[in-house]
This record gives C-alpha cells, structure tokens and sequence, in this order.
C-alpha cells in the first residue's frame, strides 16, 4: 500500500464520529471603519509601515523617495526604474536593489495591509531583495477587512498572492522591535489612482482592443 | 511571588549564565519539574522570560477587546476545523487535486523518517547540497536538521530565533518566538563564537544586524529553499505561510526548488474560511492585528519547483481518540504558552520535547506516552489555556484526562501514585478532610518557615504559600447560616 493510501486509510478508520456542518461565514463589514483610507493609514503605520500623503498622487512625492537612491527598480507601469525585470532570468540579479516600486492589486482598511501577486511583481523576491519596498495603491482599491479582500480573484487565478503588513519585523531577541528583518528595511504606500485603461481591467471591462 | 533574590541585580553584573533544558535519559521520563527548577534559579531569565510572555498576553487581550466578533470568531473557527477534521480524507483528496492541477508535485508521508528520506531525495536528484528553511516546527518533530547534515547538506534556519537556536544548538522553546528564554548577552555569546559579532555588544539591532548580513549570503547562494505552512486551502489548493520576518518568501523565491512540509491537520476547505484564522493567529500569538507578510503559494514560480508534503506522523492515530482528536484544531498561536503560569516560569526547554507548554502536555504523549508521562502534571489547570484559545480546544481538560489515561497505564512514578492516593482517601472523608484543612491552616499560620519550605512540600518550592484564612469555609458557614456540622 502505498503511504497516500495508508494515510488515508488510517484517516477513515479514525474519522470522527460527529456531526459537524460548515458554518457561513459573515463579512463581518457592520464593524467596518467609516474612512477606509484613514484606517487603511493608522493601521499601516502601526505596522512599521509609512503612508504618503503628501501629492501622492504625482511625480513629486516618489521622486522626494527614490532620490538618494542606489538602484532602482520597477514592476509598477508608472515609474520607469534602471534594471528591466522583463530581462531577469534569476532572481538573484536583484540582490543589489535598493527600492523597488510595485503597484498592489488592493489595500485592506482593518489590517493596513497592500496584497501584491507574481503579475505585480513580475519577480517575487523583488519584494524581498530590495532595501526598501515602495507601493502604489489606489484609494479605490481599499477594502474593509480580511473577509473582503480574499473575495478578490486573485486567491483562484494568481500563483502566489501576499498580503504586505509593514516592513520585515522580528522582535525575537528579549522582545525589542526591529524593522528590517531578512526583507526590506521599509515599507511606503503612496495613495495614486490608476490610470483609466488600468482599471477598466482591474474592474473586469474589457479593453477596446479585445 | 518569588522567593529568589531578584531585588540585587545590577544591571552591569557579570551576565547570568542561561539555564539549559531537560536532560534526555533514553525513552526515560522527561523530568519537567527538575528543569524548571534550574531555570527559576536563574531570575534574570526568569524574570525576562515571564514578562516578555505576559505583554504577549496583554496585547492579544487588546486585539481581542478592540473587535466585537471575536466571540464568534472563535466559534466559527472550531467549528471550521471540526468539520474539515471530520472530512479530513475528502478535503485532502481535493487539496492534492487542486494542487496538481496548478502544477505542485504532493507527497505523502506516513511518520518521520519517511518525511526526511523524501525531502532528502528530492535534494539529490537535484544535487542540492545547500538548504535554506524558515521555521517549521514540524521539521523539529521530525528531526529533519539532522538527518539532513548526517547525508551532508547544509541546513540554514533564515528566523532570527530559530537561527540562533540552530546556532547554539539547542531546541526552540516556543512555536512563536523560538528563543524567547534567552537574554540578549546570551545571544551576543551565541553569535560571537559562531558568525564573529563583537562579543561586547549586546544590542539587539546590532545582533539582529549581523545576523541578516551572515545570512543574506546563504540565502543567495542557496540551491534549495524549504517553509512550513499554517494552513492549506482545499478549494485552491493554496499553501499559507504567515511570517514576520520576510524570511520564508525569500526562501520560496529565491532558489529553483521550493519544498513545503505540512501536517495533514492544517487544511481549511475555502479562501472565506481562511479569513477568519489568518485574522486571529497573529492576534492571538503576538496582539498585532496580522503578521507582516501572508503568503499564498498556489503554484511554482516560472521555471521553479514545488513540492508539498503531507505529514502524518501520529495524526490520523489522533483523529480516533474522542478525548483528544479536537488537539488537532491547533494553529500554533502559542498563546497557551504566553498565558500558562507554569509554562512561563519554567520556560519551554524544561518540557523536552517539541511542543511545550499547554498545548504540548496534550500533543506530546501522543507521540511517547512514557517519555512524556509527567508533562500533564506541569500545569495547575487554572483554565485560562482554554479561554485564550483561538479554536477553543478544551486544553485544560485534555491535560486533566491526560493524567487519567496515564495513572492508568501507570506511567506515572510512585510517589505521585502514593499520593494521590492518600489524597483520594481524604477526599472520600468530608469529616476527616475538613479536619486535615483546619489543621494545615494551623500549621501554615503558626510553623516556622523551615518546616513549610522544604524538599518535601513541592507546593511550597519557589513559591509562597498562601495567608491562610482566620478560619474555614466550614467555620464561616456554621457561624454566619447557623448550618448543621
């Protein structure tokens, strides 16, 4: 027998002999904040992460981040950076980024939390790799809680899905807090719509061409 | 409530030497209490130790208190687990169809041994000799580290806590923060002698830092990357890491070969079920509202692999006992250990084995009942276990049948039998053990301390005993209601 077979085996002659339905589970949205986009921030902050709020929504406020920039480099359409991840066959090749600039698929109010997939971010590790993680959200795309954001698509369509919370944290010597684990050092949400084609796809409308 | 001397330590004394964990004599007893007893002689750890854990407590009561469902969060959450443990056969059956179909390879392991020869396997077929890992208590049930380094790969822990444990080569004594029993100048010792910090400095950024320029390195160099899950989804055939550090999403992302080990108990049939644990385990664990990074991996990278690999060591076995089968409702939250008194003056190390603390006297001797035959008796069932328990697994109650189980196969040792012998005898005569408790109040009011502290009286070792009260329940009652004696 194999040991799939055994297991399982093994499970049915030990099942539980109880009557268990699966419950309904509620959104719980009635406790949801007013302002998402201010409980979107105050979470975010208390996560070790930084919103931006100042002309967020344009070329100012990143340029003000990337300034002193050693290598910069971009999954996000809107920012150009200098390393072209369509051309990166190992990961490893951004071991040197310093910040990386990615759009996410959607902010959660009740955590401060920005869920990012392998189509945002082209390579994985460049959420990782890079010093600094620099994110583009839409304010529109913000929504209540957990419940509501994993009705997204994304948790049946994507390969990888991660929700961000804050820069890497460890508090594992005597409790102190330490932002900048393994991965980035710092986490900025910048509030900036997407421009009109973007989320005619986001939404689920078909493009012209189509 | 110590009797210790923590009143004289200044602060620039010689560092406190960190008290090691339970000796391990063979399949003997793990003596839990002869562990504790070092680890409460050395109150600057102790001390350390209980506070970090008990702010740990405090700040998952704020989360706890600042959302209006957690009540019923916590019974959607057992009820979840319950149904999917019920249908455990079909949810996996689904999970590994789903899974296959996003193009993961599933295996199947049956106990450890097993789970070390496929891991070890898929590594030589690709001639992987490097492995990088994040925490994974399930790999520390099975002993995976070593058998690995005995068939030549190098193992690297990328947690800051489960790397200085690996490090010091010890086991981790908490499934949250693995090395949360140790101070940070036995952390600058650890990594002096082992990646060259300054031994001088105890500073936990700087140790923190040096750690992550050590392993930055490994992490690159790596040709194959291992993570634990903390929950599977049926529907999607996801596998869920929840992590603060960013450390296992480097080790999923970075090498060719990702490899993730799961028991078969962490499966949760839909995304919508998923919400209601990913919402209350970093809560419950560490009072933050989540971890920083929720990590859904459906499938292999462009070009990479991805193995999962069902353990079930011991679980479906569980699944039959009808006083224990609901342990495997756990999530591994470890607020059991944070709000346990007796886990959080003894430390995790003194249990000896992989699991400590509440949720550990329940798991542990159902792997090895005689080896693990005292760990039940290391609590004073006080129930709060049970009430912090996200899932609501009835923990103290587990440890109480837990005992019952083992007086009866006479695992227990003999004075603990005379014991409670002599004490069944009392509590079976109201008269005489309302008799017996005048006259130990007597005593406890009047005896000099040296007749009340000592090797004989366990009640009375590293603790005070209570004032006793001007007279009994009894007195008060036959006084005050004019009740019959």
């Amino acid at each position: 027998m194999s040991s799939r077979d055994a297991i399982l085996a093994s499970i049915r002659a030990n099942l539980p002999k109880v009557e268990r339905p699966l419950p309904v589970v509620p959104k719980f949205e009635e406790n949801a904040p007013a302002d998402l986009v201010e409980a979107f921030g105050k979470n975010l902050t208390r996560m070790g992460g930084r919103l931006v709020t100042d002309h967020a929504d344009d070329m100012r406020s990143i340029r003000g981040l990337l300034e002193h920039s050693r290598l910069v480099c971009s999954a996000a359409p809107e920012i150009e950076g200098e390393l072209d991840l369509a051309a990166v066959a190992d990961p490893r090749a951004l071991a040197d980024v310093d910040h990386a600039v990615v759009r996410a698929c959607c902010g959660v109010a009740e955590t401060g939390s920005v869920l990012l997939t392998d189509v945002d971010l082209k390579v994985n590790a460049l959420a990782y790799l890079a010093q600094h993680l620099i994110v583009l959200l839409d304010p529109a795309d913000i929504v209540a809680n957990i419940h509501s954001a994993y009705g997204r698509p994304e948790f049946r369509e994507r390969h990888y899905a991660v929700f961000h919370s804050g820069p890497s944290a460890t508090a594992d010597i005597e409790g102190v807090l330490i932002l900048g684990a393994q991965g980035v050092r710092s986490l900025s949400v910048l509030l900036w719509p997407r421009n009109p084609i973007e989320v005619d796809q986001a939404q689920g409308g078909s493009p012209t061409n189509e | 409530m110590t009797r210790g001397k923590e009143g004289d330590r200044p602060d620039n004394a010689k560092p406190e030497p960190q008290p090691r964990g339970a000796s391990h004599k063979g399949n003997r007893p793990i003596d839990q209490a002869e562990a504790a007893e070092r680890f409460l002689a050395a109150p600057r750890h102790q001390q350390q130790h209980d506070t970090r854990l008990w702010t740990l407590r405090q700040r998952r009561d704020d989360q706890m208190w600042a959302m209006p469902e957690w009540e019923e969060m916590r019974s959607l959450a057992s009820a979840i687990k319950e149904h999917t443990l019920s249908h455990l056969d079909t949810y996996l059956e689904m999970f590994e169809a789903n899974a296959t179909a996003n193009g993961v390879v599933v295996h199947w392991v049956k106990d450890a041994a097993e789970h070390n020869a496929i891991v070890l396997d898929l590594l030589q077929r690709r001639g992987a000799k490097t492995l990088i890992k994040s925490k994974s208590m399930l790999t520390e049930e099975c002993g995976l580290r070593a058998d690995l380094a005995k068939a030549g790969v190098e193992v690297v822990e990328t947690d800051l806590g489960e790397r200085i444990q690996q490090l010091d080569d010890e086991d981790p004594s908490h499934v949250v923060v693995p090395a949360v029993h140790k101070l940070r100048t036995d952390v600058a010792k650890v990594f002096a002698a082992t990646i060259g910090s300054d031994p001088d400095n105890h500073d936990p950024p700087y140790l923190a830092g040096a750690q992550r320029d050590a392993t930055r390195p490994l992490i690159l160099n790596a040709e194959a990357g291992m993570t634990g899950a903390n929950f599977l989804v049926a529907e999607t055939g996801a596998v869920v890491v929840c992590t603060n550090e960013g450390n296992a999403d480097l080790c999923a992302n970075i090498p060719r070969l990702h490899i993730v080990s799961v028991g078969i108990e962490k499966l949760v049939p839909r995304t919508e079920d998923l919400a209601i644990f990913v919402r209350m385990l970093s809560r419950s664990a560490l009072g933050s509202p989540i971890t920083q990074y929720t990590s859904h991996f459906r499938g292999p990278r462009q070009g990479g692999e991805m193995h999962v690999v069902l353990v079930d060591n011991g679980r479906s076995e569980r699944l039959g006992m009808p006083e224990f089968w609901t342990s495997l409702k756990c999530i591994r939250c470890g607020a059991c250990m944070n709000t346990c008194p007796v886990y959080r003056r003894s430390g995790g190390l003194s249990y000896g084995a992989t699991y400590s603390g509440p949720i550990g006297l329940i798991i542990d001797p159902s792997f090895n009942a005689r080896k693990y035959s005292n760990l039940p008796f290391a609590s004073t069932l006080n129930g709060s276990c049970t009430n912090v328990c996200p899932v609501k697994i009835n923990i103290h109650e587990q440890i109480y049948a837990w005992r019952k189980v083992l007086v009866r196969q006479h695992e227990t040792p003999f004075v603990k039998r005379a014991a409670m012998k002599a004490a069944g005898a009392l509590f079976a005569r109201p008269a005489m053990y309302r008799a017996a408790v005048e006259r130990t109040n007597d005593a406890l009011a009047n005896l000099p301390r040296f007749v009340i502290y000592n090797g004989m009286n366990a009640w009375g070792k590293n603790r005070e005993m209570p004032r006793p009260p001007a007279e009994t329940f009894h007195q008060w009652y036959a006084r005050n209601r004019g009740g019959r004696r």
